[in-house]
This record gives structure tokens, C-alpha cells and sequence, in this order.
């Protein structure tokens, strides 16, 4: 509750909006400047920045440590090392280049989405649960050894739709609070919302480990808690749009170093 | 998982540094759901740490413990062997793990 009344603070300081047509439901639309770019690890407290920088004492390596054990060998069938090499430079850095466009499904993917489709075509083994301990364990594990690379999406023809839907998503005013995440993340990040401080809203420290969740969790986790605080309907985890919104978030925050398992409030 | 931070080998007589953690939720019984039931109470209530037969660091949690506790503590080595760490839930589940430790000559 102590937050929700925070972002009704905030919704007396942005106008209401006077038309309810297609071009005023958009938030003031411009794209964050490249040089302003600030990964939410600066917006940490001291104590916070020691947790997250402390490869023990971070709790997000508990699911990376996992996450190795079932890259190796999960149960005696075919695993992700029989195809992949940790030491190998490209799969070591893939994590910073997701989502990306697959040729195989005909649609954006994300990391999620690429151990999936592994999993089905390759390993003949069913999908993993979005959230589930596995999953999370996994993602870890990959963005784990992409840590202190920078994002880099390629901006693909083919992907350029989804670019264009997420970066409409992070533009439009919704829910019942009519707040687009343009309004907290680009022109009002660094500025408080009650107790805490706003960051950019980078996706770059992703699985995460969360004091609110006291767990790891991913983007679309994190995306369904915005859209649920600003009374908007939070959408499915996994979902086209969601995709959408990560790779215009990876855009957003291209040159950033992945952090994962990063910790965040 | 557990995650156990313990030097290989210590001096003689020298006191080390032990860090414990245990991947758990600990959720604390007061919490409700979005239908409004009650999540049941599941923590981790008792640790202990024993080098050999000796219990050197034991401590008791009720459920204001966060997730995924952390523990550092410290213990002193006269001679080589193996420290055993121990958890038990509520439920009387045990997670268990042990480190042997050397003396440097």
C-alpha cells in the first residue's frame, strides 16, 4: 500500500490527460540520450553495491551455482553441455545479445525463449516453466558469465516491429493511473518516489535478485510489478509484448555491462 | 543448494572465518496469498555446526529470519578435520553438507 500511495504522488505531479485520443495517450516521446545512460546499480546504497559485488554473499549466486549443475548434467540425459562449451567466447557473451530474432520460431526470443526452444528441438525435452526454479537457475548461470560485457542487441530488420511495439509500450499512458514508464524511468529517474529513489529501468542486472521477492526473478517478473503499480493490467510472462518491451530496453540500455545476478530493492 | 566459504587450510591455532548460506524461502506464516489463504509457515528453525564431534557454532531461528540466511561466524582450528553443517526445518528436514580442512606445515 505504502508504495501504491507513492505513485499517487506522483500522478498529481504529471498532467492529466485532456484528450483521450490516439496522440495524447502518449507520454512525451523521446528516446533516452545514449551518454545518460545509468545502470541501477549506481542508484544502490553503499551496503547494497558491497552485496551485489560479493560473489559469496550475493544470494543471486545460489541459483547461478544451480543453474551450473544443470548446464552440466541434469539427471543423466542430454544436457546443455553436450552442444555448448562455457569456455567458448561466443556462447559465453550470447546472454548480452538477447532477445534476438529466431529463425527457427519466426518471432523475437529472449534467453527464456532460446532454452526452450532448445530444450524441444534439440534435446527432446519439454519446456521449462517460466519462473520456475530451473528456469531462473539457467538464465543465471548464462547471464552469470556475460558479466561486465556490454548489451548489444542488433537492431535486425526482422525485429524492428517488436523494437517499434516496446518502445510504443514504454511511451503509452495506461492503467488507471494513466503513467507511462516514460515517466518515471527517463524524465523522472534520480528523483524519489516516497522512500525510494527512481532508476532508469534498465533490464541489464537481469535474473536478479529482489529484497521485495527475497528471490531471483526475471524481467517479466519485474515488468508485471510495474504495470501492476501503476493499476495498469500486467501482461503474461513471456508474452509477444513483454518481448517486445525487453528488446526496446535492451536498445534503451545498449553499452551497459551485464550485472546478473544483480540485487535490487 | 548451500553455499559453504572455508579456507582449505589454516595455521595452527589460527581462528577462521566460516560463511554458511542455505537457498530457502522462509516464509514466515504471515503472509497472505492473492485469495486471501494463509501461506503455510516454512523456515529453517535450527543450525549447527560441529568440527567433528564438537558442536562449535549452533544457533535457533524463528520466522522473522529473511530467505536464503546467511551466517558468518568464526572458529579456531588444532588440528585437522572436518567441519559439518547442518540445517533442520520445521517439518524436520535436514540439509547437510561438510568441509575438510588441513594444517599448513
Amino acid at each position: 500500500m505504502i508504495r501504491i500511495r507513492g505513485i499517487m504522488w506522483i500522478t498529481l505531479l504529471v498532467s492529466a490527460p485532456l484528450f483521450s485520443d490516439e496522440v495524447t495517450s502518449f507520454a512525451y516521446r523521446d528516446d533516452l540520450d545514449p551518454s545518460l545512460v545509468r545502470s541501477g546499480y549506481e542508484w544502490l546504497t553503499k551496503e547494497s553495491k558491497a552485496l551485489q559485488d560479493d560473489e559469496f554473499e550475493n544470494p543471486g549466486w545460489l541459483w547461478v551455482e544451480h543453474g551450473r549443475q544443470l548446464f552440466v548434467s541434469d539427471s543423466g540425459e542430454s544436457s546443455c553441455a553436450s552442444c555448448h562449451q562455457t569456455s567458448d567466447l561466443m556462447f559465453s557473451s550470447s546472454a548480452t545479445r538477447f532477445p534476438r530474432w529466431s529463425d527457427s520460431q519466426q518471432t523475437l526470443i529472449n534467453l527464456e525463449g532460446q532454452i526452450n526452444q532448445c530444450r524441444e528441438l534439440r534435446m527432446a525435452r519439454g519446456s521449462l516453466a517460466l519462473e520456475s526454479p530451473e528456469m531462473l537457475s539457467l538464465t543465471a548461470f548464462i547471464s552469470q558469465l556475460a558479466r561486465g560485457q556490454p548489451v548489444n542487441v542488433p537492431l535486425t530488420e526482422e525485429v524492428k516491429p517488436f523494437w517499434q511495439a516496446g518502445r510504443d509500450y514504454f511511451f503509452r499512458r495506461k492503467g488507471q493511473m494513466n503513467l507511462a514508464c516514460s515517466q518515471c524511468h527517463d524524465e523522472r529517474a534520480g528523483q524519489r518516489l516516497r522512500g525510494d529513489l527512481i532508476s532508469q529501468g534498465h533490464p541489464n542486472g537481469f535474473p536478479l535478485y529482489r529484497y521485495e521477492w527475497q528471490s531471483l526473478g526475471s524481467l517479466h517478473r519485474r515488468l508485471q510489478d510495474c504495470d501492476a503499480g501503476i493499476r495498469a493490467e500486467p501482461q503474461a510472462l513471456g508474452s509477444e509484448i513483454y518481448l517486445s518491451v525487453e528488446l526496446y530496453l535492451a536498445w534503451r540500455a545498449r553499452g551497459l555491462t551485464l550485472e546478473s545476478p544483480a540485487i535490487r530493492r | 543448494m548451500i553455499r559453504i566459504s572455508i579456507p582449505q587450510s589454516a595455521d595452527l591455532g589460527e581462528v577462521i572465518e566460516i560463511k554458511a548460506m542455505l537457498q530457502h524461502p522462509m516464509e514466515s506464516g504471515y503472509r497472505r496469498d492473492e485469495m486471501g489463504r494463509t501461506i503455510p509457515r516454512d523456515i529453517v528453525a535450527h543450525f549447527s555446526c560441529r568440527f567433528e564431534s564438537q558442536v562449535v557454532f549452533k544457533t535457533d531461528w524463528g520466522p522473522g529470519v529473511a530467505a536464503n540466511p546467511l551466517l558468518t561466524f568464526f572458529a579456531r582450528v588444532n588440528r585437522a578435520g572436518t567441519f559439518y553443517f547442518e540445517w533442520r526445518d520445521l517439518q524436520g528436514e535436514t540439509f547437510k553438507t561438510e568441509r575438510t580442512i588441513e594444517i599448513n606445515r
